[in-house]
Protein backbone atom coordinates (compact mmCIF):
# COMPACT_ATOMS: atom_id res chain seq x y z
CA UNK A 1 0.00 0.00 0.00
CA UNK A 2 1.11 3.55 -0.68
CA UNK A 3 0.24 6.85 0.92
CA UNK A 4 -0.59 9.40 -1.73
CA UNK A 5 -1.31 13.09 -1.15
CA UNK A 6 -4.44 14.32 -2.93
CA UNK A 7 -6.20 17.63 -3.50
CA UNK A 8 -9.49 16.93 -5.24
CA UNK A 9 -10.97 20.40 -5.53
CA UNK A 10 -9.14 22.71 -7.91
CA UNK A 11 -10.62 25.27 -10.30
CA UNK A 12 -9.12 26.19 -13.65
CA UNK A 13 -9.38 29.53 -15.45
CA UNK A 14 -12.73 28.31 -16.83
CA UNK A 15 -14.48 29.02 -13.50
CA UNK A 16 -15.33 32.74 -13.47
CA UNK A 17 -14.15 33.16 -9.88
CA UNK A 18 -10.77 31.53 -10.60
CA UNK A 19 -7.65 33.55 -11.34
CA UNK A 20 -6.41 33.97 -14.90
CA UNK A 21 -3.23 32.21 -13.82
CA UNK A 22 -5.08 28.92 -13.23
CA UNK A 23 -3.97 27.56 -16.58
CA UNK A 24 -3.56 23.80 -17.01
CA UNK A 25 0.23 24.17 -17.09
CA UNK A 26 0.34 26.29 -13.93
CA UNK A 27 -1.94 23.92 -12.07
CA UNK A 28 0.31 20.98 -12.91
CA UNK A 29 3.39 22.93 -11.86
CA UNK A 30 1.81 23.88 -8.53
CA UNK A 31 0.68 20.31 -7.98
CA UNK A 32 4.24 19.10 -8.56
CA UNK A 33 5.63 21.61 -6.09
CA UNK A 34 3.03 20.65 -3.52
CA UNK A 35 3.99 16.98 -4.07
CA UNK A 36 0.44 16.00 -4.89
CA UNK A 37 0.01 12.54 -6.36
CA UNK A 38 -3.63 13.09 -7.29
CA UNK A 39 -5.59 16.23 -8.16
CA UNK A 40 -9.25 16.78 -8.98
CA UNK A 41 -10.31 19.33 -11.58
CA UNK A 42 -13.67 20.75 -10.59
CA UNK A 43 -14.82 23.81 -12.50
CA UNK A 44 -18.34 25.06 -11.86
CA UNK A 45 -20.80 23.01 -13.87
CA UNK A 46 -18.25 22.30 -16.59
CA UNK A 47 -15.70 19.59 -17.36
CA UNK A 48 -14.27 21.23 -20.43
CA UNK A 49 -10.77 22.09 -19.19
CA UNK A 50 -10.34 18.87 -17.20
CA UNK A 51 -8.86 16.59 -19.83
CA UNK A 52 -6.27 19.17 -20.89
CA UNK A 53 -4.99 19.20 -17.31
CA UNK A 54 -5.08 15.39 -17.23
CA UNK A 55 -2.94 15.05 -20.35
CA UNK A 56 -0.33 17.47 -19.04
CA UNK A 57 -0.30 16.02 -15.53
CA UNK A 58 0.11 12.43 -16.72
CA UNK A 59 3.52 13.38 -18.11
CA UNK A 60 4.54 14.34 -14.56
CA UNK A 61 3.12 11.16 -13.05
CA UNK A 62 0.21 12.95 -11.40
CA UNK A 63 -3.25 11.38 -11.61
CA UNK A 64 -6.09 13.75 -12.48
CA UNK A 65 -9.68 13.02 -11.58
CA UNK A 66 -11.76 14.78 -14.24
CA UNK A 67 -15.10 16.23 -13.27
CA UNK A 68 -16.97 19.32 -12.15
CA UNK A 69 -18.30 21.14 -9.10
CA UNK A 70 -22.01 20.96 -9.73
CA UNK A 71 -24.56 23.47 -8.34
CA UNK A 72 -27.77 21.58 -7.59
CA UNK A 73 -31.21 23.16 -7.79
CA UNK A 74 -31.02 23.69 -4.03
CA UNK A 75 -27.71 25.52 -4.62
CA UNK A 76 -25.66 22.83 -2.89
CA UNK A 77 -22.21 22.41 -4.41
CA UNK A 78 -21.13 18.81 -5.12
CA UNK A 79 -17.89 17.40 -6.56
CA UNK A 80 -18.38 14.84 -9.31
CA UNK A 81 -15.70 12.74 -11.05
CA UNK A 82 -15.76 10.31 -13.95
CA UNK A 83 -13.21 7.73 -15.03
CA UNK A 84 -13.75 7.31 -18.75
CA UNK A 85 -13.84 10.00 -21.40
CA UNK A 86 -17.23 8.85 -22.70
CA UNK A 87 -18.70 9.08 -19.19
CA UNK A 88 -17.29 12.59 -18.82
CA UNK A 89 -18.70 13.63 -22.19
CA UNK A 90 -22.12 12.31 -21.30
CA UNK A 91 -22.10 14.15 -18.00
CA UNK A 92 -21.03 17.34 -19.77
CA UNK A 93 -24.09 16.95 -21.98
CA UNK A 94 -26.24 16.52 -18.87
CA UNK A 95 -24.80 19.75 -17.47
CA UNK A 96 -25.43 21.60 -20.74
CA UNK A 97 -29.00 20.33 -20.91
CA UNK A 98 -29.87 21.17 -17.32
CA UNK A 99 -28.12 24.39 -16.41
CA UNK A 100 -30.27 27.52 -16.01
CA UNK A 101 -28.76 29.81 -18.60
CA UNK A 102 -28.07 33.12 -17.00
CA UNK A 103 -26.30 35.76 -19.01
CA UNK A 104 -22.73 36.76 -18.26
CA UNK A 105 -22.90 40.18 -19.95
CA UNK A 106 -19.45 41.45 -20.93
CA UNK A 107 -17.98 38.95 -18.53
CA UNK A 108 -19.57 40.73 -15.54
CA UNK A 109 -19.17 37.61 -13.42
CA UNK A 110 -15.69 36.79 -14.68
CA UNK A 111 -13.88 35.25 -17.56
CA UNK A 112 -14.89 31.71 -18.60
CA UNK A 113 -12.46 30.42 -21.24
CA UNK A 114 -12.15 26.86 -22.45
CA UNK A 115 -8.43 26.49 -23.24
CA UNK A 116 -5.96 24.10 -24.84
CA UNK A 117 -2.63 23.08 -23.33
CA UNK A 118 -0.94 26.21 -24.70
CA UNK A 119 -3.58 28.44 -23.15
CA UNK A 120 -5.15 29.31 -26.49
CA UNK A 121 -8.79 30.20 -25.96
CA UNK A 122 -11.06 27.77 -27.75
CA UNK A 123 -14.31 29.29 -26.51
CA UNK A 124 -15.68 31.75 -23.97
CA UNK A 125 -18.71 30.30 -22.22
CA UNK A 126 -21.49 32.94 -22.57
CA UNK A 127 -23.69 31.98 -19.63
CA UNK A 128 -22.88 32.08 -15.92
CA UNK A 129 -21.33 28.69 -15.08
CA UNK A 130 -21.97 28.59 -11.30
CA UNK A 131 -25.75 28.93 -11.83
CA UNK A 132 -27.94 26.18 -10.44
CA UNK A 133 -29.01 23.21 -12.51
CA UNK A 134 -32.71 22.59 -12.86
CA UNK A 135 -32.27 19.20 -11.20
CA UNK A 136 -32.05 18.49 -7.49
CA UNK A 137 -29.26 16.86 -5.51
CA UNK A 138 -30.76 13.35 -5.49
CA UNK A 139 -31.33 13.29 -9.24
CA UNK A 140 -27.81 14.53 -9.88
CA UNK A 141 -26.34 11.93 -7.54
CA UNK A 142 -28.23 9.18 -9.37
CA UNK A 143 -27.02 10.48 -12.73
CA UNK A 144 -23.40 10.49 -11.49
CA UNK A 145 -23.73 6.93 -10.22
CA UNK A 146 -25.34 5.79 -13.48
CA UNK A 147 -22.07 6.88 -15.11
CA UNK A 148 -19.96 5.02 -12.48
CA UNK A 149 -18.85 8.34 -11.07
CA UNK A 150 -17.78 9.65 -7.67
CA UNK A 151 -20.13 12.04 -5.83
CA UNK A 152 -18.99 14.21 -2.91
CA UNK A 153 -21.03 17.06 -1.36
CA UNK A 154 -18.56 19.97 -1.22
CA UNK A 155 -17.44 22.16 1.71
CA UNK A 156 -20.24 20.83 3.91
CA UNK A 157 -19.79 23.35 6.71
CA UNK A 158 -19.58 26.45 4.56
CA UNK A 159 -22.47 28.94 4.96
CA UNK A 160 -22.62 29.49 1.22
CA UNK A 161 -23.59 26.47 -0.84
CA UNK A 162 -22.74 23.87 1.80
CA UNK A 163 -25.29 21.08 2.23
CA UNK A 164 -25.99 21.96 5.86
CA UNK A 165 -26.58 25.62 5.05
CA UNK A 166 -28.77 24.98 2.05
CA UNK A 167 -30.74 21.93 3.25
CA UNK A 168 -30.04 21.83 6.97
CA UNK A 169 -29.47 18.08 6.88
CA UNK A 170 -28.22 15.25 4.67
CA UNK A 171 -31.23 13.57 3.03
CA UNK A 172 -31.42 9.99 4.32
CA UNK A 173 -31.63 8.44 0.87
CA UNK A 174 -28.78 10.45 -0.63
CA UNK A 175 -25.76 8.32 -1.49
CA UNK A 176 -22.24 9.73 -1.62
CA UNK A 177 -18.64 8.53 -1.57
CA UNK A 178 -17.43 11.07 0.98
CA UNK A 179 -18.09 14.53 2.40
CA UNK A 180 -15.69 17.38 1.79
CA UNK A 181 -14.35 20.03 4.11
CA UNK A 182 -12.18 22.96 3.03
CA UNK A 183 -10.38 25.30 5.41
CA UNK A 184 -8.56 24.33 8.59
CA UNK A 185 -11.26 23.34 11.07
CA UNK A 186 -10.47 20.05 12.80
CA UNK A 187 -12.24 17.01 11.39
CA UNK A 188 -13.30 15.89 14.86
CA UNK A 189 -15.05 19.21 15.52
CA UNK A 190 -16.93 19.02 12.22
CA UNK A 191 -17.99 15.42 12.87
CA UNK A 192 -19.30 16.38 16.28
CA UNK A 193 -21.04 19.57 15.20
CA UNK A 194 -22.92 17.99 12.32
CA UNK A 195 -23.36 14.59 13.98
CA UNK A 196 -21.75 12.80 11.04
CA UNK A 197 -21.96 9.03 10.99
CA UNK A 198 -18.66 7.31 11.78
CA UNK A 199 -18.65 5.42 8.52
CA UNK A 200 -18.84 8.60 6.42
CA UNK A 201 -15.43 9.53 5.04
CA UNK A 202 -14.32 13.15 5.34
CA UNK A 203 -11.82 14.50 2.85
CA UNK A 204 -10.08 17.84 2.96
CA UNK A 205 -9.31 19.80 -0.22
CA UNK A 206 -8.09 23.26 -1.15
CA UNK A 207 -10.88 24.64 -3.36
CA UNK A 208 -8.01 26.43 -5.09
CA UNK A 209 -8.95 29.44 -7.20
CA UNK A 210 -5.42 30.89 -7.24
CA UNK A 211 -2.21 29.00 -8.06
CA UNK A 212 -0.67 29.28 -4.61
CA UNK A 213 -3.79 27.74 -3.06
CA UNK A 214 -3.21 24.45 -4.86
CA UNK A 215 -2.49 21.78 -2.27
CA UNK A 216 -2.93 24.17 0.69
CA UNK A 217 -5.25 21.50 2.04
CA UNK A 218 -5.04 17.84 1.11
CA UNK A 219 -5.92 14.32 2.17
CA UNK A 220 -3.79 11.19 2.36
CA UNK A 221 -5.12 8.25 0.37
CA UNK A 222 -3.90 4.82 1.50
CA UNK A 223 -4.17 2.84 -1.73
CA UNK A 224 -2.32 0.26 -3.85
CA UNK A 225 -1.74 2.70 -6.70
CA UNK A 226 -3.04 5.98 -8.05
CA UNK A 227 -6.06 5.17 -10.17
CA UNK A 228 -9.76 5.96 -10.20
CA UNK A 229 -11.02 2.70 -8.75
CA UNK A 230 -8.47 2.75 -5.91
CA UNK A 231 -9.57 6.30 -5.05
CA UNK A 232 -13.19 5.21 -5.06
CA UNK A 233 -12.42 2.23 -2.81
CA UNK A 234 -10.56 4.43 -0.36
CA UNK A 235 -13.44 6.92 -0.16
CA UNK A 236 -15.78 4.03 0.58
CA UNK A 237 -13.36 2.26 2.97
CA UNK A 238 -13.28 -0.91 0.92
CA UNK A 239 -10.66 -3.67 0.88
CA UNK A 240 -8.37 -1.98 3.33
CA UNK A 241 -8.13 1.27 1.36
CA UNK A 242 -8.93 4.44 3.30
CA UNK A 243 -8.48 8.19 3.55
CA UNK A 244 -6.70 10.02 6.33
CA UNK A 245 -6.91 13.73 7.02
CA UNK A 246 -5.01 15.83 9.50
CA UNK B 1 -42.96 55.22 -3.86
CA UNK B 2 -39.26 55.67 -3.19
CA UNK B 3 -36.98 53.49 -1.08
CA UNK B 4 -36.77 56.31 1.46
CA UNK B 5 -40.58 56.15 1.88
CA UNK B 6 -40.30 52.41 2.55
CA UNK B 7 -37.64 52.99 5.17
CA UNK B 8 -39.94 55.38 6.97
CA UNK B 9 -43.18 53.41 6.65
CA UNK B 10 -41.67 50.02 7.57
CA UNK B 11 -39.19 51.40 10.10
CA UNK B 12 -36.24 49.86 8.32
CA UNK B 13 -32.64 50.31 9.33
CA UNK B 14 -30.33 51.71 6.65
CA UNK B 15 -26.97 49.90 6.71
CA UNK B 16 -25.44 51.46 3.62
CA UNK B 17 -26.01 52.76 0.11
CA UNK B 18 -27.79 55.90 1.36
CA UNK B 19 -27.21 57.70 -1.91
CA UNK B 20 -29.58 55.23 -3.53
CA UNK B 21 -32.53 55.92 -1.25
CA UNK B 22 -34.30 57.93 -3.93
CA UNK B 23 -34.71 54.85 -6.18
CA UNK B 24 -38.29 54.11 -7.26
CA UNK B 25 -39.88 50.94 -5.91
CA UNK B 26 -41.76 48.95 -8.54
CA UNK B 27 -42.49 45.78 -6.58
CA UNK B 28 -40.94 43.11 -4.39
CA UNK B 29 -39.28 39.71 -4.70
CA UNK B 30 -38.56 37.12 -2.03
CA UNK B 31 -35.90 34.46 -2.58
CA UNK B 32 -32.76 33.13 -0.94
CA UNK B 33 -31.58 31.16 -3.94
CA UNK B 34 -29.21 33.31 -5.97
CA UNK B 35 -29.79 31.54 -9.26
CA UNK B 36 -33.51 32.06 -8.85
CA UNK B 37 -33.12 35.78 -8.23
CA UNK B 38 -30.75 36.16 -11.14
CA UNK B 39 -33.17 34.54 -13.47
CA UNK B 40 -36.38 36.11 -12.23
CA UNK B 41 -36.12 39.41 -10.36
CA UNK B 42 -37.15 42.56 -12.21
CA UNK B 43 -35.61 45.99 -12.26
CA UNK B 44 -36.93 48.24 -9.49
CA UNK B 45 -38.12 45.42 -7.24
CA UNK B 46 -37.14 45.29 -3.58
CA UNK B 47 -35.31 42.04 -2.82
CA UNK B 48 -36.10 40.51 0.57
CA UNK B 49 -33.53 37.91 1.68
CA UNK B 50 -31.56 36.38 4.55
CA UNK B 51 -28.36 36.07 2.51
CA UNK B 52 -25.75 38.59 3.66
CA UNK B 53 -22.73 38.06 1.41
CA UNK B 54 -21.25 40.11 -1.39
CA UNK B 55 -22.78 38.09 -4.21
CA UNK B 56 -26.14 39.46 -3.10
CA UNK B 57 -24.90 42.95 -3.91
CA UNK B 58 -23.40 41.90 -7.22
CA UNK B 59 -26.74 40.44 -8.29
CA UNK B 60 -28.74 43.38 -6.93
CA UNK B 61 -26.58 45.80 -8.93
CA UNK B 62 -26.62 43.77 -12.10
CA UNK B 63 -30.39 43.45 -12.03
CA UNK B 64 -30.85 47.07 -10.96
CA UNK B 65 -33.16 46.31 -8.04
CA UNK B 66 -34.51 49.13 -5.87
CA UNK B 67 -32.99 47.91 -2.60
CA UNK B 68 -32.12 44.81 -0.57
CA UNK B 69 -33.89 44.14 2.75
CA UNK B 70 -32.14 41.75 5.15
CA UNK B 71 -34.57 40.10 7.55
CA UNK B 72 -34.45 38.76 11.12
CA UNK B 73 -31.97 41.34 12.31
CA UNK B 74 -29.24 40.04 10.00
CA UNK B 75 -26.44 42.39 9.02
CA UNK B 76 -24.52 42.66 5.77
CA UNK B 77 -20.98 41.29 5.63
CA UNK B 78 -18.12 43.75 5.22
CA UNK B 79 -17.75 43.25 1.49
CA UNK B 80 -21.47 43.61 0.93
CA UNK B 81 -21.48 46.93 2.83
CA UNK B 82 -18.51 48.20 0.86
CA UNK B 83 -19.96 47.35 -2.52
CA UNK B 84 -23.37 48.74 -1.65
CA UNK B 85 -21.85 52.16 -1.06
CA UNK B 86 -19.87 51.91 -4.29
CA UNK B 87 -22.95 50.88 -6.25
CA UNK B 88 -25.33 53.27 -4.45
CA UNK B 89 -27.56 50.28 -3.69
CA UNK B 90 -29.42 50.58 -0.37
CA UNK B 91 -29.03 47.67 2.04
CA UNK B 92 -31.81 47.85 4.60
CA UNK B 93 -32.60 45.79 7.66
CA UNK B 94 -35.57 44.67 9.72
CA UNK B 95 -35.92 42.49 12.78
CA UNK B 96 -39.10 41.02 11.31
CA UNK B 97 -39.00 37.66 9.56
CA UNK B 98 -39.53 37.26 5.83
CA UNK B 99 -43.25 36.49 5.92
CA UNK B 100 -44.18 39.62 7.82
CA UNK B 101 -41.77 41.83 5.89
CA UNK B 102 -43.14 40.70 2.55
CA UNK B 103 -46.70 41.04 3.81
CA UNK B 104 -46.20 44.61 4.92
CA UNK B 105 -44.38 45.55 1.72
CA UNK B 106 -47.16 44.01 -0.34
CA UNK B 107 -49.79 45.95 1.60
CA UNK B 108 -47.93 49.20 1.12
CA UNK B 109 -47.46 48.73 -2.59
CA UNK B 110 -51.09 47.80 -3.15
CA UNK B 111 -52.70 50.46 -0.97
CA UNK B 112 -54.96 52.80 -2.88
Amino acid sequence: MQTIKADLHIHTVLSPCADLAMSPANIVQEAKEARLGVIGITDHNSTRNARVVKNLAEKEGILVLTGAEVTTKEEVHCLTFFEKEEELIEFQKYLDDNIVQIDNPDGYWGYQPVVDKDENILELVPYWLPAALETGISAIQKKVYSLNGIFIPAHISRPENGIFAQLGFIPSRLEFDALEITGRRRAGDIRKKYKLKKEWTLIRNSDAHFPQQTGRNYSFFHIEKADFSEIKMALNRQKGRFVEIV
Amino acid sequence: MKVSDLVEKLQLKVFSGETGLNREVMGGYVSDLLSDVMGNISEGEVWITLQTHQNVLAIASLKDVAAVILVKGLEPEKEMLKHSNEEEMPVLGTTRATFETAGKLYELLNAD
